[in-house]
Order: C-alpha cells, then sequence, then structure tokens
C-alpha cells in the first residue's frame, strides 16, 4: 500500500497539533513550523502528481480495512491534481499572511493547517460520509478564519455563512442516509455499481438523494440561486483567508464533477445524467449573476467576491457540457481561476492598506504611493482574472467555448461567456481607473506599500503565465483526468478490487 | 412503528425549518439544532427499526446494522460542536451589532 496517499491528510493535521502545542511560543517559531508544513506539502502533492500521471489509481486502504466496508482514500488524477493546487494556493497565501495577517493571532496558523486538513481530505476520500466528515473540518477551520480579527461586517456575514453552511451539512446528512437506506453502502465506487442494479420502486428515491447531494455541493460551490452567501461571506472577510478560500468554492465543484461523472455518470444505469438538465442552465444563470455582482460592487474586496462566482459559474459550465474535451477545458479553467481570484484578493488588500481612509472603497482616493507599480500589478492581475489574451484566464475560456462546438447548449455558451467578459474587463478597467486615477485632493494615503507585500500576488500571477506557456502540457493532463473521469469502471475495479483480493502488503 | 418515527421525523424538521426561517438568532439556533435532532434520528432508522437483535453478524441469524449507529454517533458530536459554536457565534453577534437580528439591524 501507497502512504503517500494519506500524507498530503496527516502534514497538516500533525502541523496543526504541533502549533496548537506551540500557541504561546513567539511568532516567528510558529510561522516557521507552518511554513516548513505548508511548502512539504508541495512536495508531496507533486510527488503524488507524478506518481497518478501514468494513469493508475492509487488506493489507501485506512487501517487495511478493504473496500466497501473500511474507509478509503483514492488518489487519480484529479484528486493528485486538487491537492497540488490547494498546496501551491496555501504556500503563496501563507507567504502573504506572514506579512502580518497572522501577528496577534495565536491560532492563525492552527485553523490553516486544518483547513488544509480538511481541503485535502475532501479530495482524496473515497467515501461519501467521509467527504461529509472533511467538509465538517474544513468549514469549522473556515469559520474560525472568517471571523479573525472581528467587526461588525464581518461578525454578520460570519453569522450568515455559518448558519447556511450548518443547513447544507443537515441536507448532507439526509441525503447520505437515504442513500445508505436504499444502497446499503457508502463508498462512492460500491455506490455506483448498485445503483447500476437498482430496481425500479427505489429510483425515486434514489433520485431525490441524488439532487439533495448536488443541492449541497451547489451550495458549497457558490451554483446560482444558492450563491448569495459568497459575497458577504468572501468581501468582508481579511485577505488571505478569503484568498484561501478561492479553493473552498473548488470543492464543491469538484463534489459536483466526481458526482456527476461516477456515481451519476456513465456506469450508473438508470440514474446516469441525474445532474445533466440542471448543472449548464444554473452555471450559466451563475455567470450572469456574478457579473451584475461584479458591476454593482462598491468595493474591490466585493468585486473579487463576486469574480469568484463568476468563475464558479463559468468552470461548472464546462463540466455541465460533459465530454472529456469539456472537463478538460473546466479543470484548465479550474486551475487557473483559483490561482486569479486569490491574486485579486491579496492585491486588493494591499491596495487598500495605501489607500488610507478609502480602504478598498471605489472612491476617488489619495494618490498611491508607488501608484504605478500597484496599477501595474493591477492591469496584469485584471486582465487574467477577465480573460484577456495573452494571460490563463483567456486560455481557459477559449478551451471551454472550443469544447462547447457541437453541444446543444452551444449558443447560450457562446453569448453569455463573450458579453459577461467583456462587462467584467469594462467594470475593472473603470475599477482601476478609479483606484489609481481618480485623486482626491486633500486625501491621506495610508501606509507606503511595501513591495515584498506584493511578492504572493506576483507568485500567482507567474504561476499563472506559467500556465499559458504550459498550456500544451497542462491541458493534456487535464484531458488525461477527465478520461480517466469518464472510465469510471477502472477507478471502480481499483477501489474494489481489494474487496476480493483480500489485504495485501 | 416506522410510522410513528417517520411523522416525528417530519414535524422535527417541518418545525426546524420554521424555526431557522425567523428573525432573531435565537430561534435560528433552535431551528438549527430541531433539524439536527432530526437528521439524526433519521440516519438511526436507515439501518431498519428492529428490536432485541444483536449487532453481530452470526450465521443463519438476523443482526441489526450497526453501521448507522456509528454514522449518528460522529453526526451527533459534529453538531452538538457546530450548536455550540453558532450559539457563541450568535452571542458576540449580539455585542458586536447591538441586537439579535440576524441581519443585524431592527428595521428588516
Amino acid at each position: 500500500m501507497n502512504h503517500l496517499v494519506i500524507a498530503p491528510l496527516l502534514l497538516p493535521l500533525l502541523a496543526g497539533i504541533a502549533l496548537l502545542l506551540l500557541r504561546g511560543s513567539a511568532t516567528p517559531m510558529r510561522q516557521a513550523v507552518s511554513l516548513l508544513a505548508t511548502f512539504t506539502l508541495v512536495v508531496i502533492a507533486f510527488q503524488l502528481l507524478l506518481q497518478v500521471a501514468d494513469g493508475s489509481v492509487l488506493v489507501y486502504r485506512l487501517g487495511d480495512w478493504s473496500a466497501p466496508f473500511g474507509i478509503v482514500l483514492v488518489a487519480d488524477r484529479l484528486s493528485a491534481i486538487m491537492v497540488l493546487l490547494t498546496a501551491v494556493l496555501s504556500a503563496s497565501v501563507i507567504l502573504y499572511a506572514l506579512r502580518g495577517a497572522d501577528h496577534d493571532a495565536r491560532f492563525f496558523h492552527v485553523l490553516f493547517q486544518m483547513q488544509l486538513f480538511g481541503i485535502n481530505g475532501a479530495f482524496l476520500t473515497g467515501d461519501l460520509f467521509n467527504l461529509f466528515v472533511f467538509f465538517e473540518v474544513l468549514l469549522i477551520a473556515s469559520y474560525g478564519l472568517l471571523l479573525y480579527g472581528g467587526g461588525a461586517d464581518r461578525t454578520r456575514a460570519g453569522l450568515h455563512y455559518v448558519v447556511l453552511n450548518l443547513v447544507g451539512s443537515t441536507l448532507f446528512l439526509f441525503a447520505v442516509g437515504t442513500l445508505y437506506g436504499v444502497l446499503g453502502t457508502l463508498n462512492m465506487a460500491d455506490i455506483t455499481q448498485r445503483l447500476a442494479k437498482i430496481s425500479e420502486e427505489d429510483l425515486g428515491v434514489v433520485r431525490a438523494a441524488g439532487l439533495l447531494l448536488f443541492a449541497v455541493f451547489a451550495l458549497k460551490g457558490a451554483l446560482a440561486p444558492l450563491h448569495l452567501w459568497l459575497p458577504g461571506a468572501y468581501g468582508y472577510t481579511s485577505a488571505p483567508v478569503a484568498a484561501m478560500f478561492a479553493i473552498m468554492t473548488k470543492v464543491g465543484a469538484y463534489a459536483i464533477l466526481r458526482a456527476h461523472s461516477l456515481m451519476f455518470g456513465p456506469e450508473s444505469g438508470p440514474v446516469a445524467g441525474l445532474l445533466d438538465p440542471w448543472l449548464l442552465p444554473l452555471a450559466l444563470i451563475t455567470v450572469v449573476a456574478g457579473t451584475i455582482g461584479v458591476m454593482a460592487s462598491k468595493r474591490l474586496s466585493q468585486q473579487a467576491a463576486y469574480l469568484v462566482v463568476v468563475s464558479a459559474g463559468t468552470l461548472l459550465a464546462a463540466f455541465g457540457m460533459g465530454g472529456a474535451e469539456a472537463f478538460a477545458a473546466g479543470l484548465y479553467y479550474l486551475l487557473h481561476s483559483t490561482l486569479a481570484a486569490a491574486a485579486v484578493f491579496l492585491l486588493a488588500d494591499v491596495i487598500s492598506k495605501a489607500r488610507g481612509n478609502a480602504l478598498d472603497r471605489l472612491i476617488p482616493g489619495p494618490e498611491l504611493p508607488r501608484g504605478q507599480l500597484l496599477a501595474g500589478v493591477f492591469l496584469v492581475i485584471a486582465l487574467a482574472v477577465s480573460g484577456m489574451p495573452p494571460l490563463s484566464g483567456f486560455v481557459g475560456k477559449w478551451l471551454i467555448l472550443q469544447a462547447s462546438i457541437g453541444e446543444p447548449g452551444m449558443p447560450w455558451v457562446f453569448a453569455i461567456l463573450l458579453v459577461t467578459s467583456l462587462l467584467v474587463i469594462m467594470t475593472l478597467a473603470r475599477t482601476g481607473t478609479m483606484l489609481f486615477f481618480k485623486i482626491e485632493e486633500g486625501a491621506t494615503a495610508g501606509s507606503p506599500v511595501r513591495v515584498l507585500d506584493l511578492g504572493a500576488p506576483l507568485a500567482l500571477v507567474l504561476i499563472g503565465i506559467g500556465m499559458v506557456v504550459y498550456a500544451g502540457p497542462v491541458y493534456e493532463f487535464g484531458q488525461a483526468a477527465a478520461e480517466q473521469l469518464l472510465r469510471s469502471e477502472a477507478y471502480i475495479s481499483a477501489v474494489l478490487q481489494a474487496a476480493t483480493g483480500g489485504p495485501q502488503p | 412503528m416506522e410510522a410513528l418515527i417517520a411523522i416525528v421525523i417530519g414535524v422535527l424538521t417541518a418545525s426546524g425549518v420554521y424555526l431557522s426561517l425567523r428573525g432573531r438568532t435565537f430561534p435560528v439556533v433552535l431551528g438549527l439544532t430541531l433539524m439536527s435532532y432530526a437528521v439524526n434520528l433519521f440516519l438511526f432508522v436507515m439501518g431498519r427499526l428492529m428490536i432485541g437483535i444483536p449487532p453481530v453478524i452470526q450465521e443463519n441469524a438476523t443482526y441489526a446494522d450497526p453501521l448507522p449507529q456509528a454514522l449518528v454517533l460522529t453526526a451527533i458530536v459534529i453538531s452538538f460542536g457546530m450548536t455550540a459554536f453558532v450559539v457563541v457565534l450568535a452571542l458576540r453577534a449580539r455585542a458586536e451589532l447591538g441586537n439579535d437580528h440576524v441581519d443585524g439591524e431592527e428595521n428588516h
């Protein structure tokens, strides 16, 4: 058995516990531990990616109990790339957090590592109930992180976020319970097999459970009309936390993709394609709703939050079209949009600090120190996030549009994605003008920009540029991952093989 | 028996949904708690209702499914922790916003 599969879970868990024990120690000590753990995670995730790159499905049976009875962790191409994305994002975010956000916050790093534990667990688990548990782990860590720093707006947004997610968890349990009651299993591969042999009278119940599950994942993934919590929660929290949360909607998108391609995929017989009628239309509505939000935002971080909604809609539209090409395009866009959204949140914080009392509100403010540098970085990030050439957003959207050719929804996809891209770039141009060129006489600027603060956003942009230069290999990997998803019988047999083969060392 | 349990779960869920749609934080917390009770009960009966049957597999013997009990235990622990958290958060919101409305404003 390959122990590398469980390493992305154990490392943040142990680091989190160690940081909890170190909570009284000096800040540099805690920073060093957290930094070390996060960068080791990048190495481990990369190693894991190399191991699954040949198409093998790594299965880790906890306690060596064989699969449908025991709990399994499964790493295929999709899981591995998601874990690597999480690791890279968290490394950039932690570099930014070290610049000030984690000072006077004794539990910041503890919660941060626990959040990584939950996210990696959600990506790697092969068991529906464990998916619920890891959702709860990442959520409770996110509640703590979200509320860090306090303030009335943040508390109100946090209360909404917590209550909504608790309702979501309850629905999740109802769905899991129904599936278990009918099928007698919680292992996702086993569920898929048993769904194929479902009797006529149970079909309605199973479909209801499946759609309930979809509603829960849609809530996490910010699919309209369940996206309304996101702008408040992301827009009012501190910048490193919001940047880290960029991956959280992707956990929902990942769960939808997994359910869409595995449990309700081609192998599951009568319930195959359960999500097909819903995913693409709702995703396109999300894009439109998000774009309206971007245009109406009064603060830069709120605008960034609505950009997350737009990107969630765009990538779910790709997943909703189905087929290897669309999945691959969606995966490319997922990688790009997570990194780009995080960069916007971090940059919004830098700008906000430099603008004194104007903060990141979109009103005329003081002349910024090092304004040209900030404006330059803003321009690059805005180009990337809105999907203009030559940056990664353009490649992602291009791939999605290309994948939609020949699909029944093609006119809608083309019309909505192109018009909203135009509106987003116009709005961001207006935002840039307001932030950097509309000077209010007499307003005092905030603390001068430290160039090192721009390190993390720039690193994220550089990764994005790398994704353009190496667009070929990245897209090919996405295509390989998509084909693996579509041939789910390999996944199922890899997971369940342990049941017949008995325990192997 | 099944019908009674089903009615209980239904009533708990309906009350929970109603309460969690109220405008003050205290009824909302109560509503979430009722919903978590309902879902715990629901998970528990998903292993089918049986009386006086051991949760152990023996030859040629019926057995009660032990897995839902393990699931319920996990779900109870999680919902207990979450309830504690949301109570503290509601208190903090009351302190910071000056009232106990979920939107923090009286005139909504």
